[in-house]
């Protein structure tokens, strides 16, 4: 009895630290955009701003940091992800139809294909797409970007969605198309909407990629109106580089809906890259 | 909304193959489903790949840029790499870190994975979905978070360690500079990663763990296994694939890491570049950039990757993924 007590003290106490740690690091994040100036440069850190100002944040999003507004930033970026998004949910949702209800020739080739692309350097990728871009005058848009995000995010979507796709049951479209429904119909009325919460979740992660999205928008991008948030991040970071409290602040507004986003569709994450593993 | 339980769907085995896939005989459907997206990864994976081996023996410098042919140099590309100290200083520094961040992130990993099993429920997921924050930090914040934690005036680090008794520590830290050198620069670009890449490890065990079954471990305990050995001889032979699968894929993160070294260390500290910045920085680095070398610096990079990913096929193969 008394052993086992000792163990889950132990258990718990292990856990709490692996929690603290894990947390410390954005915790700091938000609690430094807090502070004001002579508490983050303080001898004695402190782990909560005594003084909580709203000053950094002030700052960044009322344009002090760039010569451009946070919010042009902020539309840049979520336009960008946005569109990939949508594209390349279209794109993986007709491709993890075709993988998950038929067999054809290629199809195993197709889906070693799917996986060796997720696994190609595309900081190897950016120097020829640079000048495919440049090419076809894409250099410096965000249509441009956005093209290159669609190519990014679509592999890892399919992957993800031909579970969803191949959970729903068959005898439902069969149902449908005994009841005469064509094929468009049965898709768009019975197939949609039980595959939206796989669709969903990998929307999200289709979004964290092109909003997280770094080395492509920084080698692309020449204008500082058409940055995207990580970008101008960056640019601020590389500038004033002891300005903590902006730098904190900017990160927290980064970061904050990614981690929201995330702990939504985490657990599908998880199934999307190992499933078979898992199944052992 | 943590739990990872339904992250093992199914049982296992494999399921037998629908029996109205075999019955349809599909002849364009499948082919025009898969078409879009075998277009967008051709012009924007294969093709550029195929770009970079044609551009890795040319040179394509600021003159190419304004619309003049590529020059052919044949092998002189990477007669030159090969020959400049600076390359394997740089090949160095990405297997080493490589060595090292897959390791600490399979061993950390796998701790907090088995931690999190060992938990109770409420307990596990709260711990998880904490561990979850690190992961879904982006790596341009999480790299920003790091320099100003390793920072040289009111960094948090520096002033642990300055407490820390000096027998411990050493003294100093004060105002130690932790980006003046490459040893002590991928010493927080390993803390980085590692504390980014631990909880999908982490997440990915505890979710093989719950697929064993509870007897094996209970008729351990009977006999009388240890902890050590009931990892060893159960465990690890159940998880043995999913050990593989996250191996495999760390090897090949921790192999380009890109965003957190450039943040951390910039394009001007050469001294800590490794293979992916070096052929960055050759291509678009200066104002005369070598697209060429770049290129060939990449080839070198891709083909190491290559090989990795030629061994996670082969395991997610086996492992019945494509079927």
């Amino acid at each position: 009895m008394k052993r086992s007590l000792t163990r889950r003290i132990v258990l718990n106490g292990t856990g709490l630290l692996v929690f603290v740690c894990a947390v410390f690091p954005v915790f700091w994040m938000a609690s430094t955009a807090f502070k004001p100036n002579n508490e983050i440069f303080s001898t004695t850190p402190k782990p909560f701003p005594s003084h909580p100002t709203l000053e950094h944040f002030d700052l960044v999003l009322n344009g002090g940091i760039a010569e451009v507004s946070f919010w042009e930033y902020f539309r840049n970026s979520a336009i960008l992800a946005l569109v990939t998004v949508v594209a390349s949910s279209l794109l993986a949702l007709l491709a993890a139809t075709a993988v998950a209800r038929f067999r054809f020739r290629f199809r195993t080739t197709f889906l070693i294909m799917l996986l060796v692309v997720q696994m190609v350097p595309l900081e190897a990728l950016v120097i020829p797409l640079f000048l495919d871009l440049k090419k076809l005058d894409l250099l410096n848009t965000l249509p441009g970007l956005a093209i290159v995000y669609i190519g990014f995010a679509v592999p890892f979507a399919i992957w993800m969605l031909r579970g969803f796709v191949a959970a729903v049951p068959r005898e439902l479209e069969e149902a449908a198309a005994i009841d005469g429904a064509g094929p468009v119909r049965t898709f768009f009325k019975v197939m949609l909407p039980l595959v939206a919460p796989g669709l969903v979740a990998t929307s999200i992660f289709s979004f964290i990629t092109a909003w997280n999205e770094f080395i492509f928008a920084f080698t692309f991008l020449d204008d500082q109106e058409k940055y995207t948030l990580p970008i101008m991040l960056q640019f601020f970071f590389g500038r004033s580089g002891n300005a903590w409290g902006p730098i904190m602040a900017a990160s927290t507004l980064l970061t904050i809906p990614v981690i929201a986003f995330f702990l939504l569709v985490q657990r599908r994450m998880v199934s999307g890259l190992t499933a078979g593993a898992v199944k052992g | 909304m943590l739990d990872t339980a339904p992250a093992v769907r199914g049982t296992p085995g494999r399921k037998p193959p629908g029996r109205a896939r075999s019955r349809r005989r599909p002849r364009f459907g499948p082919y025009l489903l898969i078409a879009p997206t075998v277009v967008v990864i051709a012009l924007l994976m294969f093709w550029p790949m195929v770009q970079i081996g044609i551009m890795s023996f040319q040179k394509v410098g600021n003159r190419q840029l304004r619309g003049e042919p590529a020059e052919p140099v044949g092998t002189e590309n990477f007669r030159t790499i090969f020959d400049d100290p600076f390359f394997w200083q740089t090949l160095r520094h990405t297997v080493i870190f490589a060595v090292v961040a897959v390791s600490l992130t399979m061993l950390v990993g796998t701790l907090v994975g088995l931690l999190l099993n060992k938990l109770g429920k409420k307990m596990s997921n709260f711990v998880a979905g904490g561990v979850m924050v690190a992961w879904a930090t982006p790596p341009v914040t999480a790299a920003i978070i790091f320099t100003w934690l390793f920072g040289t005036t009111g960094g948090v680090v520096n002033w642990s360690l300055d407490l820390l008794p000096d027998f411990l520590v050493g003294s100093g830290w004060d105002d130690y500079n932790w980006f003046a050198k490459p040893l002590s620069t991928y010493t927080v670009l390993t803390v980085c990663v590692v504390w980014q890449a631990c909880p999908f490890v982490a997440v990915s065990v505890l979710a093989g763990l719950k697929s064993v079954p509870g007897e094996l471990y209970e008729a351990a305990r009977v006999d009388g296994s240890g902890p050590w050995r009931t990892f060893w001889s159960i465990t690890y032979p159940m998880l043995k694939p999913i050990f593989l699968v996250l191996l495999v894929m760390s090897i090949i993160w921790d192999f380009k890491v890109f965003t957190q070294l450039f943040v951390m260390a910039g394009m001007a500290n050469r001294d800590s570049f490794n293979l992916s910045l070096y052929a960055y920085s050759e291509a678009f680095g200066s104002m005369n950039p070598k697209l060429g070398m770049g290129s060939a610096i990449a080839l070198v990079l891709t083909l190491i990757l290559l090989v990795v990913t030629a061994l996670y096929v082969r395991v997610m193969v086996r492992q019945g993924e494509t079927r």
